[in-house]
């Protein structure tokens, strides 16, 4: 098996905040990915999902701090500072932004826009940057002459699909989407993430979805990661995650879904997620869960395979843990 | 799940005395950008000033009518800032000053708050007509010049303090209005506000409770910044010498060094003193109203233009 | 089909439904500017809500469901009375409100209240829970000060925030995305109205709170109250609402029961739509019928059916006539606008 395009082991980001002890948003998180793969990280708001793709990526603000590895293809994006992630922002890593379609340069040209990256890394200049752009475009179901429109022309489903042409400018091997589809309609969303999958197959790539919508990553995604509380609660196969779930949260969030046809009833999970600047003690989850005993609450779950590609922090996999 | 609902206690697992401030609390006393060096030293230097205006008989050394030293004496032991040109002490005459320099500066600036205020509030909240008519108004008094309008003002109405404070007034209230308009538009499209007035609330209640209070803070921050203004323009009205001559002001006495040919006699105590109190003030104006805007526009951070991007930590540090 | 006459329109009618839209149409002018009007260009406007008609009864929950620029917003708030319809014609508990002046809605007013979307700015900052709860009675000037007390402290403990005392001196910076859309909700119902509109209550929560506002209105609905529920997701109307109505470009398309519409879709957007939303179930990979380009401006409407130039089965009829909607016969009717159906009548009027 060769080796990971991208590997993340161990990553911890803290945020200083005035008057108050460091924000830890990112607790630990491993995940590996491969080819082809496509990835989703799911959670609600506050768990830490766009601060560590942010930081494979490089684009934490002054106030972050970062532990842990990421490796692109054996080099660790980390260890260098700013000089290594800006090596390989963009031409390996690319992302397209939540909100990405609002993003735009209002006064230049979308083609423009999608040429910059190409000119700033030296990969494409002139007119062989512009066909470039063209037929990225195409490839994100645009026809090339509108590249000569300005941003205001497009539509907000257009727009986003410029932002993942331009966020392929320099032939990348991985693109992260944060929230790709929130702000659109269930139609043009279901284009975009029709896109997404394509883009996966004929190109190679590698992508990480980012999102708190569970059915959205069910349709796109072959494997995902459920984040609460800055730390990853399960991980592994899609179905396996929906019809063998390994922690309560994992269970409760789908529950707590509403599905077209579904005839239970819709649960909500009572609590809110802890304060990330304060230390937690034993299972951040314990609070809410509803099948939480002593342990979880001085115990911190250890991240456990429970089947093949299948990880899950949770004591009730743990039987080292649970009394009798 | 239970048949009874959850309820919001059940969603608050950490006690709501230790609630999750999720957005920061609002308001101008809370924002970080109080602690900064700008405001304090403006709030340092303007309070100062204002001490020394109010206190000011008691400060003056001598009479500052008087002759009580030598045409244009350089500074000394007796006369710290040198004498005029009519031999009065110049310490006394600036500290004199400050209380009309200052009185016009924020009574112009209120003035100019009140008119401001109330077009900017109006025409942003109504909208429509009166809002293109307001707007007409305003430009029209942005379109005139500030100087020949004072002097016509100064011509039939005479010169005295009161004009001076209301031409002020009347030349700086248009920035004021657009700035209000500008935002009570953005107030009234809030939810808050359609929510209001979707219960069935007058306009003048949704006015006078919602609207206002948000749009209160920016508007002092706006005064702040329009004193700066205004002690300018009086400095230079003064100057220009169409000041009330019964009053002695910073500006005045800028004019009067002029007048009596100081540059000619190198009696450089008689125009830099006035000039640099000016100055001073309107700098403290300046940084605290500019960082008062700034703490209640949060969008204007920049933290993503910083070279340094984040720290690396190694995990034994936490 | 055509409104029986009722005896007198300012009245009210005990039998009537709570709301009633009938031809309900919101135009918004555009302004040509001067240089238009010199140049003689034609007056446009957009055709926001273009003939809608539903009832809202009591204890019923009503789910408008559509894509942006549908109109459904614009559609609820017409039926408020926040928005001037341009024409057709609106009921409370048959009582004929479309064009009363503003002091006679406003004691109506205080019967319908309305919920919005996004929870982080219905309330005022400077205002505690306590004075949002309680403006609504000042407005209406309602009761003395301790029978204020008593009426917040109900209106809370009914929205879910119990015990009140806990909340009352919160500010709204103070409290969670959900318990400030609960406050929302008790200062609707400290009037105790009995038509509620909801414009996307959770769309802006995260999931693990929404079911929980939900729920709680959905044993709102129970103890009477009618609710207009506005939302783009048709998972949360198909489990919450007892009637589902979907729109597009400003027309209901599709009318029925949640289920019917829901199990049994007649209009092609319906069924599109139904395709496209994603599913929990990684198995479930249906093929979703994704539908070409976008929806069209509202300002120019295409011509006859307006969903014919995306619809995978228009056929020569549908550019040239408009389908009317088929009402649904009866209560528990579903009927769509769609020229297929019109040769099968015993789709379109299925039902009691």
């Amino acid at each position: 098996m060769s080796a990971p395009l991208l590997q993340v082991e161990d990553l911890h980001v803290w945020f200083e905040q005035v008057a108050r002890p460091d924000l830890h948003a990112v607790q630990g998180v491993d995940f590996e990915l491969n080819q082809g793969d496509r990835l989703g990280l799911v959670g609600e708001s506050g768990c830490g999902k766009t601060t560590a793709v942010l930081a494979l990526m490089g684009l934490l603000p002054p106030n972050a701090s970062v532990a842990g590895r990421i490796l692109f293809r054996g080099e660790d994006l980390l260890a260098g500072g700013e000089e290594t992630a800006r090596s390989h922002r963009w031409t390996d890593v690319a992302m397209v932004f939540q909100g990405a379609m609002n993003a735009f340069n209002p006064v230049r040209r979308i083609v423009e826009q999608i040429t910059e990256p190409m000119e700033l890394h030296g990969q494409a200049e002139g007119k062989a940057a512009k066909q470039r752009a063209g037929e990225l475009l195409e490839l994100v179901g645009i026809s090339a002459q509108q590249g000569d429109r300005y941003p205001h022309e497009f539509s907000g489903g257009m727009r986003q699909r410029a932002a993942i042409a331009m966020a392929l400018a320099c032939d990348p091997k991985v693109l992260l989407a944060d929230e790709p589809t929130t702000a659109l309609d269930v139609m043009i969303q279901a284009q975009v993430l029709q896109l997404l999958v394509e883009l996966t197959t004929e190109l190679g790539l590698a992508l990480v979805l980012v999102t708190h919508d569970l059915p959205v990553v069910a349709q796109v995604c072959t494997r995902a990661a459920v984040m609460y509380a800055g730390r990853i609660a399960e991980a592994g196969p899609m179905e396996v995650l929906f019809h063998t779930p390994r922690h309560p949260y994992t269970r409760l969030l789908f529950a707590a879904t509403p599905d077209l046809y579904g005839e239970e009833a819709v649960l909500s999970i009572p609590g809110a997620p802890p304060r990330l600047d304060q230390d937690i003690i034993g299972c951040p989850f314990a609070p809410r869960c509803d099948v939480s005993f002593e342990e979880c609450r001085v115990i911190t779950p250890r991240m456990l395979s429970v089947g093949n590609d299948h990880l899950a922090s949770c004591h009730l996999n743990d039987s080292s843990v649970r009394t009798a | 799940m239970s048949g009874t609902p959850p309820t919001a206690l059940n969603e608050q697992a950490v006690p709501v005395e230790a609630a999750i401030a999720e957005t920061p609390q609002v308001g101008l006393l809370h924002s970080p950008a109080i602690r900064k060096p700008a405001t304090i030293i403006g709030i340092a230097i303007l309070g100062l000033f204002l001490l020394v205006a109010i206190f000011a008989p008691l400060l003056e050394p001598y009479d500052p009518n008087a002759k009580t030293g030598a045409v244009f004496a350089p500074p000394s032991p007796a006369h710290w800032l040198g004498t005029d040109d009519s031999g009065a002490d110049m310490l006394s005459l600036v500290i004199a000053g400050s209380r009309v320099s200052l009185i016009v500066g924020f009574a112009a600036a209120l003035v100019a708050m009140v008119i401001g205020g109330a077009v900017g509030l109006f025409s942003g909240f109504y909208g429509g007509k009166i809002d293109g008519l307001l707007m007409r108004i305003t430009d029209y008094f942005l379109v005139i010049p500030d100087i020949p309008l004072m002097i016509v003002i100064a011509a039939l109405f005479g010169r005295r303090l009161g004009n001076i404070i209301i031409i002020i007034g009347i030349i700086y209230w248009t920035s004021t209005a657009r700035l209000i308009r500008a935002q009570v538009k953005s107030v009234r499209e809030r939810t808050y506000v359609r929510r209001g007035r979707a219960i069935g609330a007058k306009n003048s209640r949704l006015i006078w409770r919602h609207v206002l209070p948000q749009v209160g803070p920016l508007l002092i921050a706006n005064t702040v910044l329009t004193v700066a203004l205004a002690i300018f323009a009086e400095t230079y009205i003064t100057f220009l010498g169409l000041g009330d001559p019964s009053l002695i002001s910073w500006g005045k006495l800028i004019e009067n060094a002029f007048r009596g040919d100081a540059i000619l006699n190198q009696a450089w105590w008689a125009i830099v003193p006035p000039g640099v109190c000016v100055t001073l003030v309107i700098l403290a104006c300046t940084m605290l109203g500019q960082s008062m805007e700034d703490a209640l526009n949060p969008r204007l951070r920049v933290g993503h233009l910083s070279v340094r991007r984040f720290r690396l930590r190694t995990l034994e540090e936490r | 089909m055509s409104v029986p006459e009722r005896g007198s329109t300012d009245q009210e009618d005990p039998q009537a439904p709570l709301l009633e839209v009938r031809d309900l149409v919101t135009y918004y002018p555009i302004s040509r500017g001067i240089v238009g009007a010199l140049a003689r260009r034609p007056k446009l406007a957009a055709h926001a809500v273009e003939g809608v008609s539903f009832t809202v009864a009591e204890g019923e929950m009503l789910a408008l469901v559509g894509e942006s620029g549908c109109g459904k917003t614009t559609t609820a708030e017409t039926a408020m009375r926040l928005i001037e319809p341009t024409s057709g014609t609106i009921r409370f508990r048959g009582r004929n409100i479309t064009k009363l002046a503003p002091s006679q809605m406003r004691p109506l007013r205080r019967r319908m209240q309305i919920i919005y979307q996004d929870p982080y700015d219905s309330l005022d900052p400077r205002f505690r829970v306590r004075q949002t709860v309680e403006e609504p009675l000042l407005v209406h000037q309602l009761g003395s000060s301790s029978e204020r007390r008593d009426r917040v402290a109900r209106a809370m403990e009914r929205a879910g925030l119990a015990p009140a005392d806990l909340f009352l001196e919160r500010y709204p910076h103070e409290l969670s995305g959900g318990q400030r859309q609960r406050v929302a909700i008790a200062a609707a119902l400290v009037l105790e109205p009995e038509l509620l509109v909801a414009d996307e209550p959770v769309s802006m929560l995260d999931v693990s709170v929404r079911a929980g506002i939900l729920s709680l209105l959905d044993g709102l609905r129970r103890t009477g109250l009618g609710i207009l529920m506005i939302t783009h997701d048709l998972s949360t109307a198909s489990h919450f609402a007892d009637r589902i109505a979907v729109m597009y470009l400003g027309r209901i398309v599709e009318q029925g029961l949640a289920h019917d519409v829901v199990q049994d879709p007649q209009h092609p957007y319906t069924k599109a739509l139904i395709s496209v939303v994603p599913k929990r179930d990684p198995r479930d990979r249906t093929e979703p019928q994704i539908l070409t380009g976008e929806t069209p401006n509202p300002v120019r409407v295409p011509s006859g059916c307006r969903f014919h130039p995306r619809c995978p089965a228009a056929f020569d009829r549908c550019p040239r006539d408009d389908p009317v909607e088929l009402l649904p016969a009866g209560e528990d009717g579903h009927g769509a606008a769609c020229w297929l159906l019109s040769d099968r009548p015993h789709l379109a009027h299925r039902g009691a």
